[in-house]
C-alpha cells in the first residue's frame, strides 16, 4: 500500500487516546526499579572523583569483609575475565585518510581515569545500604594529573590516552574547499560568527536502572534495563565486550521513563551487572541516583564553532565554511563519533540553496563524561549555527530575518545539498507563511511598542530548520563508517479470533507507539484499535529491532510493519480466494472485507483469521496454515522534517530577565497518524530547546574538571511556569519513499527552537548594540552584554 | 527498627522498619507500592508526591518516624476499587498529559491536592504550582490543560 493510500484510511490522523495511559495513570507501570527479583542484592559503583588520575592501588578488603557483602569487582577482575572495553558503534575516517583514535573504554577503570564519575570498583551487596556503607570502605590511592576540561583546551593539554597524545580523535571535513574559498572572493558581504553550542545534561526522569540476572539451570543471562534498543545493548554486549553468544542473553527494557538519546548506549554497568550475576550467581540490582546521573549519563551538545557566510549583493548566499571544535569526552560512547560529523555537517546546507558548503570538524578528548547522542544529535548544533548566521546576515544587511530566507528558500524537489543529502519533499515557504500567521506577525510591532512603553525590550526570531531522520539506509550508513545496520523489523502475529499482537523492534518510552502503531495495524486490516496490542523492549519475543532514536520509529519501524502487513494481506487473500471460489488475484481487501470483484460476495478479516488456524476448508496442498508475517525494511533515503518557528521574547534591561511571550511551531512532518501525540513530541522538544536557549547549561569547573551543576539544584531544569502556551501548526508534504509518508516528529521541537529564541533575543537587543551572545541567555549574561555593549 | 502505625490508601497499615527509612522507601520497598516513584535525590523533581493528611508532600523528603497515624494516599489508591479512574487521571488521559509516565504519579497527586485547594486555579496559578514537579517529556502545555479540565471534573 502507498502512502497517499494509507493516509485515506480510518483511524489515520486521528487523535486516539492512548492505550499505554491507564497502566502509568494508576501507577502500574513497571520500570526497571519496580522489579523485584528472588534473592536480588543491590549494586553500588565506587566512582572517580578526580577529572584526570592514575590508580595507584585499589584496596577493597575491607569494603569485602563489611556485612552483607557479596563481591567487590575491580579492573583487575574485568581483565581477568577477558572482558573487552566498551565499542564505538561509528568509524570515522579522517580527511588523512585514517581511523580516528580509538582508545580502550575499560568496563571498570585501569591504571587510570579519566573523568569525575568514572566507574573503578563495583560492590554487591545484600541491601542497597550496605552496598552504600562497603563503598565508603574502597580505598583508591590516586595520583592526580592535571585535567583538560573545555574543549578549546584540548590541544596540547594533558594527554588522556596513549593512542591520542595530542588528545585528537579525529579531523574530518565534508564539501569542496577549494570551490568555497573562491567563492568567498567573489562575496559581496561576509557575515562571521563565532558561538558555543552549550552542553546539556539529559535528565530523563527515570535514572538508568539494570537488574543483572544469571541462570546456572539453563546456562543463560536476563538484563533488564532502562534503555532504548534493547537488541542493539545486546549485540554490542554479547559480541563485543563479553564474548558470549546472543542467544544466551535475553534484554528486556520494561516501561522506560523517557531516554532523549541517553538510554541508547551501552553503559559500563550495564555489563558490570551482566557478569557478576554469573560470577556471583545472584541477581543483581542498580538504580543510579540523580547525582550519579549527572556524573555517568552521556551528556550531549558541547559544540565551539566558527561559521562564515558569503552572500551576493541580493542577500544571496553563495558559501558557508564552518569549523567546529568537537567535546567527546573522556571516552567513545556508543555513537558519539557520527553525531559532530554525519549528523551534524551534512544539515548545515538547512533549508537553503547555498551552492557550496564545507565544512571542518575536529574531535577531541577531554576529562568530562563522555558526549554523544542527545534530543536532535547533531542536527540541533547544525540548526543553531545556520539559523543564528543567517539571522545576522539579515540584521547587517538591514533585511528582515523572514526575506532573508525566503530569498534563499529551496523550492524544486527532489533536491541535491552539496553535503551529501538529497531532500525529497518539502514545502519551506508554506511552513514560513503558515508560521507568520499563526505567530501574528503583523501584531510585533504595536505589541513592541507596548513593551517599550514599559520598559522592556522585545524581539522576534526565526528559525527555518530541516533535519534527517528516519535512519537510516544501511547501504549509505555502512559507507559512512557506521559498524550496525539500521533497519527495522515488525512481526505481525494475527490470532485465530482475529485480534492482533505486533512485535516491534522500535522501542517507545514516552512516544505513544502501543497507540499510533495499534493505529496503523487497525486501519490497514479493518479492526478496532483496541483488538491490537504492541510489543516492544525485549529481545526474548521480539525477533529483532533496531530502537528508537532518530525520530526513526515510525518512519523505519512503521514501515516494517506496513511490509508485514502487505504479506499478511496477500496470504490472506489467497485464503479468502479459497472460500469464495475466486482467483486471488480478483480478491480486494477494504474495511475490514475481502470481496470478489463483480460479485457481491464477500467474507469479514475475522473469518479468514480462524480459516487459517482451523484449515479445515483449506488450500493445504498449496498454502501453509497460520497467519504470522515477519518484515524488515531498510529506508532507501533519511526522511526531512522542516518547519519555521517563531519565537517573542520580552527582555527587561534593567535586570537582563528574558520572558518568552510567545513561541509558534509550523513543522511539515508528512503524514500524520495521531495529532494529538504529534503535537505532544513538539511541546516536549520546545521545552528542551528552550530550556537550552535560556536556563540549561552543564558546567564543569575549567581547572578541576569538578562538575558544577551536578543536580536540579544547580542545573536548571525547565519548569512548568517558564513557558507561555505553544502555538502549533502543520504542513504536510508526504515523504515519498516510505510506505506511510511519514517523516519522524520526535526531535524537531528541540533542534529548531534554540536559535529562534536567541535571534529573538538578540532582536531585542540590537538597539542597545549588543551583536552576539552564547547560551543559555540568563540574566546574568544579558545584563553582562548590555554593559558591556554601553561601555 | 522502629515500628510505625499509619493508614494508606484507606488501609490500615504497620510498618517495622529501620529509623533511617524514607516515606517513599517505606512506600515502594515494605508496601510494594511502586507506583510513586523516585526521580532526584535533592527533593526538587516531585515524581514520589503523595498526599498527606490532606497535603501534597514530596514522600522523598519524610521520614517514617514522622508519619505515625498519617493518612497517606498514593496514585494506587486514586481510581475506584473498580479501577475506573478518578477524574484527574481521566483528565491527563485526555488532555495527553504524560508521556513516558515516570513524573505522572506525583504530577497526579500534586494536580488532586491543588484543585482541592483551589477548586478554580488560573492557568498562572497551576504553571506556578506545578512549580515542584519536572516532567522532561510533556513540556507541561497538556499536563496544565489536564489540571484545568480536571478541576471542572472535580467539582462536578
Amino acid at each position: 500500500m502507498g502512502a497517499i493510500e494509507f493516509a485515506k484510511l480510518p483511524h489515520i490522523g486521528e487523535s486516539v487516546l492512548r492505550k499505554e495511559d491507564y497502566r502509568f495513570l494508576t501507577g502500574a507501570g513497571q520500570y526497571t526499579d519496580d522489579i523485584t527479583l528472588t534473592r536480588m542484592t543491590h549494586a553500588v559503583f565506587v566512582r572517580s572523583p578526580h577529572a584526570h588520575a592514575n590508580i595507584k592501588s585499589v584496596n577493597t578488603s575491607a569494603a569485602k569483609a563489611a556485612p552483607g557483602v557479596i563481591g567487590v569487582l575491580e579492573g583487575k577482575d574485568v581483565a581477568n575475565d577477558k572482558l573487552n572495553g566498551l565499542p564505538c558503534g561509528w568509524l570515522i575516517t579522517g580527511t588523512d585518510g585514517q581511523p580516528m583514535k580509538e582508545p580502550p573504554h575499560p568496563v571498570l577503570a585501569l591504571d587510570k581515569v579519566r573523568y569525575v564519575g568514572d566507574h573503578v570498583v563495583m560492590v554487591v551487596a545484600e541491601t542497597l545500604e550496605q552496598a552504600k556503607n562497603a563503598a565508603e570502605l574502597v580505598e583508591v590511592d590516586y595520583e592526580p594529573l592535571p585535567a583538560v576540561v573545555d574543549v578549546r583546551d584540548a590541544n596540547g593539554g594533558a594527554a588522556l590516552h596513549d593512542v591520542a597524545p595530542d588528545n585528537h580523535c579525529y579531523k574530518w571535513a565534508i564539501g569542496d574547499k577549494g570551490l568555497v574559498d573562491e567563492a568567498f572572493t567573489k562575496a559581496a558581504h561576509i557575515t562571521k560568527l563565532d558561538l558555543i553550542n552549550n552542553r546539556l545534561v539529559p535528565n530523563a526522569m527515570e535514572p538508568r536502572a539494570a537488574i543483572g540476572s544469571y541462570s546456572r539451570a539453563n546456562d543463560d543471562y536476563t538484563l533488564y534495563v532502562s534503555n532504548q534498543n534493547p537488541h542493539v545493548e545486546r549485540l554490542l554486549m554479547t559480541a563485543f565486550v563479553m564474548g558470549l553468544p546472543e542467544h544466551k542473553v535475553r534484554v528486556i527494557a520494561p516501561d522506560v521513563g523517557g531516554g532523549f538519546g541517553s538510554k541508547i548506549y551501552l553503559y559500563a554497568e550495564d555489563v558490570c551487572l551482566t557478569w557478576a550475576s554469573k560470577k556471583l550467581n545472584r541477581n543483581i540490582k542498580w538504580v543510579c541516583e540523580r547525582g550519579e546521573a549527572f556524573l555517568s549519563d552521556a551528556h550531549g551538545r558541547d559544540h565551539s564553532s566558527h561559521a562564515e557566510l558569503a552572500l551576493d549583493k541580493d542577500g544571496k548566499f553563495l558559501a558557508l565554511r564552518v569549523h567546529t571544535d568537537a567535546n567527546l569526552g573522556a571516552y567513545l560512547s556508543t555513537f558519539s563519533t557520527c553525531v559532530p560529523t554525519i549528523l551534524y555537517a551534512t544539515l548545515l546546507s538547512g533549508q537553503y540553496a547555498t551552492p557550496l558548503v564545507y565544512a571542518e570538524v575536529d574531535a577531541w578528548f577531554t576529562n568530562t563524561a563522555p558526549v554523544d547522542a542527545y534530543r536532535g544529535a547533531g542536527r540541533p548544533e547544525a540548526t543553531y549555527l545556520l539559523e543564528r548566521i543567517v539571522s545576522r546576515a539579515a540584521f547587517e544587511l538591514g533585511l528582515s530575518q523572514d526575506e532573508i530566507r525566503r530569498r534563499n528558500f529551496i523550492t524544486q524537489f527532489p533536491y541535491q545539498t552539496p553535503v551529501a543529502l538529497q531532500y525529497d519533499t518539502g514545502d519551506f515557504v508554506a511552513c514560513m507563511d503558515a508560521s507568520q500567521k499563526l505567530a501574528d506577525v503583523a501584531g510585533f510591532k504595536a505589541r513592541q511598542a507596548a513593551s517599550q512603553s514599559e520598559g522592556k525590550l522585545r524581539g522576534i526570531g526565526y528559525s527555518s530548520y530541516i533535519e534527517a531522520c528516519g535512519l537510516a539506509p544501511s547501504n549509505i550508513a555502512g559507507a559512512l563508517g557506521a559498524r550496525a545496520g539500521l533497519f527495522e523489523c515488525g512481526e505481525v502475529r494475527v490470532h485465530p479470533t482475529g485480534s492482533v499482537t505486533v512485535f516491534t523492534g522500535s522501542h517507545s518510552h514516552g512516544q505513544g507507539h502501543e497507540t499510533t502503531f495499534a493505529q496503523v495495524v487497525a486501519s490497514r486490516l479493518g479492526i478496532a484499535v483496541d483488538a491490537v496490542d504492541i510489543v516492544h523492549g525485549d529481545t526474548g519475543r521480539v525477533p529483532f529491532g533496531m530502537g528508537t532514536y532518530g525520530s526513526r520509529s515510525i518512519s523505519v519501524g512503521g514501515a516494517a510493519i506496513m511490509k508485514a502487513l502487505d504479506k499478511i494481506e496477500a496470504k490472506a487473500k489467497k485464503i479468502a480466494a479459497h472460500l469464495m471460489e475466486a482467483s486471488d488475484t480478483d480478491i480486494d481487501f477494504a474495511n475490514g472485507e475481502f470481496t470478489v470483484r463483480g460479485t457481491d460476495k464477500k467474507i469479514p478479516f475475522g473469518t479468514v483469521a480462524l480459516t487459517a488456524y482451523v484449515p479445515h476448508n483449506y488450500p493445504l496442498e498449496t498454502l501453509e496454515p497460520g497467519l504470522n508475517e515477519t518484515a524488515f525494511y531498510d529506508p532507501t533515503n533519511f526522511t526531512f522534517p522542516s518547519g519555521t518557528y517563531i519565537a517573542e521574547v520580552e527582555i527587561d534591561p534593567e535586570t537582563g530577565t528574558v520572558r518568552l511571550d510567545r513561541f509558534t511551531a509550523v513543522d511539515d512532518f508528512g503524514t500524520i497518524i495521531n495529532p494529538m501525540i504529534v503535537e505532544g513530541q513538539v511541546h516536549g522538544g520546545l521545552v528542551q530547546g528552550i530550556g537550552q536557549a535560556l536556563i540549561e547549561n552543564c558546567v564543569y569547573d575549567r581547572e578541576t574538571g569538578q562538575l558544577l551543576t551536578g543536580s536540579f539544584m544547580d542545573y536548571a531544569m525547565p519548569r512548568a511556569d517558564d513557558f507561555p502556551e505553544f502555538k502549533v501548526g502543520h504542513v504536510c508534504t508526504p515523504c515519498t519513499h516510505n510506505p506511510l509518508g511519514t517523516k519522524g516528529c520526535g526531535e524537531a521541537g528541540a533542534i529548531g527552537s534554540p536559535p529562534a529564541v536567541m535571534n529573538a533575543v538578540l532582536d531585542a537587543l540590537a538597539p542597545l548594540g549588543v551583536k552576539d551572545l552564547d547560551m543559555p541567555a540568563t540574566p546574568h549574561r544579558v545584563w553582562q552584554a548590555i554593559q558591556s555593549a554601553k561601555a | 527498627m522502629m515500628q510505625v502505625q499509619l493508614t494508606v490508601n484507606g488501609a490500615a497499615v504497620t510498618l517495622n522498619a529501620p529509623e533511617n527509612t524514607l516515606l517513599v522507601q517505606a512506600l515502594r520497598e515494605h508496601l510494594n507500592l511502586t507506583g510513586t516513584h523516585v526521580g532526584c535525590d535533592t527533593a526538587q523533581c516531585g515524581a514520589c508526591t503523595v498526599i498527606m493528611n490532606g497535603q501534597a508532600i514530596k514522600s522523598c523528603n519524610v521520614l517514617l518516624a514522622q508519619v505515625e497515624g498519617a493518612q497517606i494516599a498514593t496514585i494506587e489508591g486514586l481510581a475506584q476499587p473498580d479501577g475506573t479512574m478518578h477524574p484527574m487521571q481521566a483528565a491527563f488521559k485526555d488532555c495527553h498529559g504524560l508521556q513516558c509516565g515516570y513524573c505522572t504519579p506525583g504530577m497526579v497527586m500534586n494536580a488532586v491536592d491543588i484543585c482541592r485547594h483551589h477548586p478554580n486555579p488560573t492557568e498562572q496559578q497551576i504553571r506556578e504550582k506545578l512549580e515542584g514537579n519536572i516532567c522532561r517529556c510533556t513540556g507541561y502545555q497538556n499536563i496544565v490543560k489536564a489540571v484545568q479540565q480536571g478541576a471542572a471534573a472535580m467539582k462536578a
